[in-house]
């Protein structure tokens, strides 16, 4: 199967800081693949320089076998885009953009912006001064579906929409899927990844921090286990592939690599077992310790709450912007 | 708490906010005034010339429009001169200052971040107004200093200072109030803007229709400027009797809309205003389908306010072409020398349709600099991932730009010429003579296009203020400016402005050819260069 989107050794610098440190992506035609990192970590980046928005700095990108920055706009007449932070003019309407883009583009299917704008419940009347964020990412989202493309991207195309409208997309993307479409969704929200993609790259700082399908990302990973026993547990710490350990009497809540199962298990039976709970690993585990693993080798910070706080610093910071 | 609760707090974020802006505000106002006045002192040199000119500009209709004569004093005559420019400018500072403290903020979404703390509901635009009369009332020293510093009269100059601020406070009063009507930021300024534009108007239409007294040296308005806060300004009579009580009608004026602005806003819900805001179309007519219908769309009221612009410039100066004619003295030498002929109505026309050149100079910067304003604001992005090549993107905003240009400065000369043509006679010859000498004028305005799309290109960050200033020294270089800053030959050369002397000569071809290279050879850099470089917030 041919890629769809190629990606090899990307770097591209804005000045002195490096943005992407060597980013490696491949999107196959006809999947859905999730483009996951926190904020910062070069996400946006990548698709500007996908869209030949930005140049790259080094390295390779290939975008439906074509460059991304001499053929922009043969390669978009192939592709639909929605931007992280949709910003939109403010004297025209929601409809009136829609078709704009649209025919920007090269056209529209009149009969499926009509259904995606039921659909959004979007008022294509109103100025887009007065739409919210969720209003104005869903003009940018019935205008990118309505095109019918080979290829969308998708900036964290959810961020300002409620769960029913989130839900709303999720049917596009699988409709765009089933029509043989390749799909690069960027995000933070994991399950929103987990329930649409079939394969997700990790990336962290600019690099690619891991890459495969959720099954080959999951033997990375740890099992949550919760049991009760008819005996006290002990010495549970002391056993290989045991990690966070919580005991309180019979009762205990620990997580345990994969190759390390059964020899647990064999030591719960041992204590006999009440009740056991197992939790298969969630992506925002193995998401936390991509970054926890990370943090620790940066000298035992915290990543994952580094991570928030760098968010809640990055908002303050915008809003003093915004009043300033 | 009450409605004005966290005034004080938000009147210091207000200033913080604007503490260059409204210095600039001010400060540049004071400049204009002090050298306009300079100019008037340095042009006037006997009192002979100063009666002339008085004269003149008293019993002229067309120049009434925009002044009142109070006078043969070098004071009264430079009021003339620039009051109404100074009067307009200080209005629109209000008008702005005030519509970004409160519906901007509103529809940005600060405002509900800010009365989310303990701030009341009116206090918003009760700091917004304050920060605005804070700005005009500093106005009014600086410029009564900027005409005692020309030698004038204290107690004239102060008065003229005060004329000027209260039609600033005026038109604060009615930004606080058309920042309650309108529900977005460009319907309260434009509604503010459309206020000043009424007042001038009125006050123009009211001086117009006065009458001059027996030495042909002082006019008086009919009643229509009574109802013109920029014409209060003109009956405060600055160095012709100072009539101070007129400051009380601006006071009322503006203490009653910001009493009902307040009380307004303290009852309505975030966001809302007395005028709703329309629905629009929910489909793109066939027109704005693409990145040329776009460009004129994001365009037209802009190119529309230009238009009705420059034909009102047009026809005014037309309807004075008779009595420049029979222009003396200084004024008649500097047209002879700017207009480079001895016939002095051509001179005339040749003077204005290159200030014309400049203007429509100005409308072509500012619309190219929507690209920077699209690219900054982040809109740019969803049109170049469309099937939208930059050479193309750019080629339709050059294009709207270029087309509107022609279309201003034809506008302009068929203005001028119908309205000269009823006063001097030869409508047919003089339309067409100053149209061919109007577009004659588009290869330095190409230039300064060029120009801005090579810097939009280099240097995006910067382009807003190296745009304006590459316009401002073509504009000081060029022989309107330039000769009387009396700047030698060869800097007036390098202005774009310098090289056309039409109606008063024939159209120089060469000049054309070598202006219009210039222009190409700025505009294919900026087309290389910004296919070379990154989108930049």
């Amino acid at each position: 199967m041919t890629a769809a989107i190629s990606v090899g050794g990307l770097v591209k610098s804005y000045g002195s800081r490096r943005a992407l440190d060597q980013l490696d992506l491949t999107v196959l035609a006809g999947e859905v693949h999730g483009f996951l990192g926190p904020n910062g970590a070069g996400k946006t980046t990548t698709l500007r320089i996908l869209l030949g928005l930005l140049r790259k700095d080094g390295g390779a990108a290939s975008v439906l076998g074509m460059d991304p920055w001499r053929d922009a706009a043969a390669l978009h007449r192939r592709l639909a885009y929605v931007p992280g932070e949709v910003s939109l003019w403010p004297n025209l309407t929601g409809g009136e953009v829609i078709d704009l883009l649209g025919s920007l583009r090269g056209g529209l299917d009149r009969a499926r912006r009509a259904e995606l704008i039921e659909r959004f419940q979007l008022d294509p009347t109103k100025k887009c001064r007065a739409y919210s964020k969720g209003n104005r990412q869903k003009v940018a989202l019935v205008a990118a579906f309505a095109a019918g493309a080979e290829l969308y991207l998708l900036d964290e195309p959810t961020s300002g929409l409620d769960p029913l409208m989130a839900a709303v997309f999720a049917d596009c993307v699988r409709e765009a899927h089933a029509a043989g479409a390749a799909v690069l969704l960027s995000s933070h929200i994991l399950s929103e990844v987990e329930a649409l993609c079939g394969r997700v790259t990790i990336i962290r700082a600019g690099r690619t921090a891991d890459t495969g399908s959720f099954e080959e990302l999951r033997h990375l990973t740890r099992t949550t286990v919760v049991v009760e026993t008819a005996r006290p547990l002990d010495g549970l710490a002391g056993l290989p592939g045991v990690h966070d350990v919580m005991v309180n009497d019979r009762r205990a809540e620990l997580s345990v690599d994969h190759a390390d199962l059964n020899r647990v298990l064999e030591h719960f039976v041992a204590c006999g077992v009440r009740s056991l709970t197992t939790t298969p690993p969630t992506l925002e585990e193995l998401f936390l310790r991509h970054y926890q693993d990370a943090g620790d080798a940066m000298g035992g910070s915290a990543a994952a709450g580094a991570t928030g706080d760098a968010e809640t610093t990055g908002r303050i910071a915008e809003i003093e912007e915004a009043v300033a | 708490m009450n409605a004005l609760t966290g005034t004080g707090r938000l009147l210091r974020l207000a200033l913080r906010r604007d503490r260059f802006v409204l210095a600039f505000w001010v400060l540049g106002l004071t400049g204009f005034l002090l050298g306009t006045t300079h100019m008037s002192v340095v042009g006037l040199p006997t009192h002979h010339d100063v009666v002339n000119e008085t004269r003149f500009m008293a019993t002229n209709p067309g120049m009434r429009l925009m002044s009142l004569s109070a006078g043969a004093s070098i004071g009264a005559y430079a009021m003339s001169r620039s009051y109404l420019t100074v009067a307009v400018l200080a209005a629109v500072m209000s008008v702005l200052c005030v519509v970004r403290h409160t519906r901007q903020n509103e529809e940005t979404g600060r405002d509900e971040l800010l009365r989310a703390g303990v701030v009341g509901p009116a206090a918003g635009v009760v700091a917004a107004v304050i920060v605005a009369l804070a700005a005009d009332l500093a106005l009014a020293p600086l410029l009564g200093l900027a005409m005692i510093a020309n030698g004038q009269p204290v107690a004239g100059s102060l008065a003229a200072g005060a004329a000027v601020a209260a039609v600033g406070v005026a038109f604060a009063g009615v930004a606080a109030l058309t920042s309650q009507l309108a529900s977005s930021a460009r319907g309260a300024s434009g509604l503010g803007l459309a206020g000043v534009a009424v007042a001038f108007a009125l006050s123009g239409v009211g001086n117009m229709l006065g009458h001059v007294d027996a030495s042909g040296l002082v006019a008086s308005s009919a009643w229509p400027t009574w109802l013109s806060p920029i014409g209060w300004g003109f009956e405060l009579r600055p160095f012709g009797g100072d009539h101070w009580w007129v400051l009380v009608l601006p006071a009322i004026l503006a203490a009653a809309f910001i009493v009902v602005a307040a009380r307004y806003a303290a009852r309505r819900d975030l966001g809302r205003g007395v005028l709703a805001a329309k629905a629009g179309r929910a489909q793109a007519s066939p027109r704005l389908r693409g990145p040329f219908g776009l460009a004129w769309r994001l365009q037209r009221n802009a190119f529309i306010a230009w238009l009705v612009t420059v034909i009102g410039f047009g026809l005014i100066f037309g309807s004075v072409s008779g009595s420049a004619r029979t222009m003396t003295g200084n004024m008649r030498e500097w047209y002879l020398r700017m207009g480079g002929t001895s016939h002095l109505l051509d001179a005339f026309f040749t003077s204005m349709i290159e200030l014309a050149g400049m203007m429509v100079a100005a409308y072509v910067v500012q619309a190219l600099l929507r690209m920077r304003e699209e690219e900054s604001r982040g809109r740019l992005e969803p049109v170049l991932a469309g099937a939208v090549s930059r050479p193309r993107w750019v080629a339709s905003q050059l294009m709207t730009a270029g087309l509107g240009a022609t279309a201003l400065l034809a506008g302009f000369a068929a203005a001028m010429a119908l309205a000269a043509g009823l006063v001097v006679g030869g409508t047919p010859g003089l339309l067409r003579d100053l149209v061919v000498a109007a577009l004659a004028q588009m290869p330095a305005v190409l230039v300064i296009a060029g120009a801005v799309l090579a810097v939009f290109a280099l240097l995006p960050r910067r382009a807003v203020a190296v745009s304006w200033l590459l316009l401002a020294t073509s504009i000081l270089l060029s022989p309107v400016f330039g000769a009387s800053l009396r700047l030698p030959q060869w800097a007036i050369h390098l202005s774009p402005f310098a090289h056309q002397k039409a109606p008063a000569l024939a159209v120089g071809t060469g000049a054309v050819v070598v202006v219009l290279a210039c222009a190409v050879a700025f505009g294919v850099a900026g087309f290389a260069a910004f296919r070379r470089r990154d989108l930049v917030a």
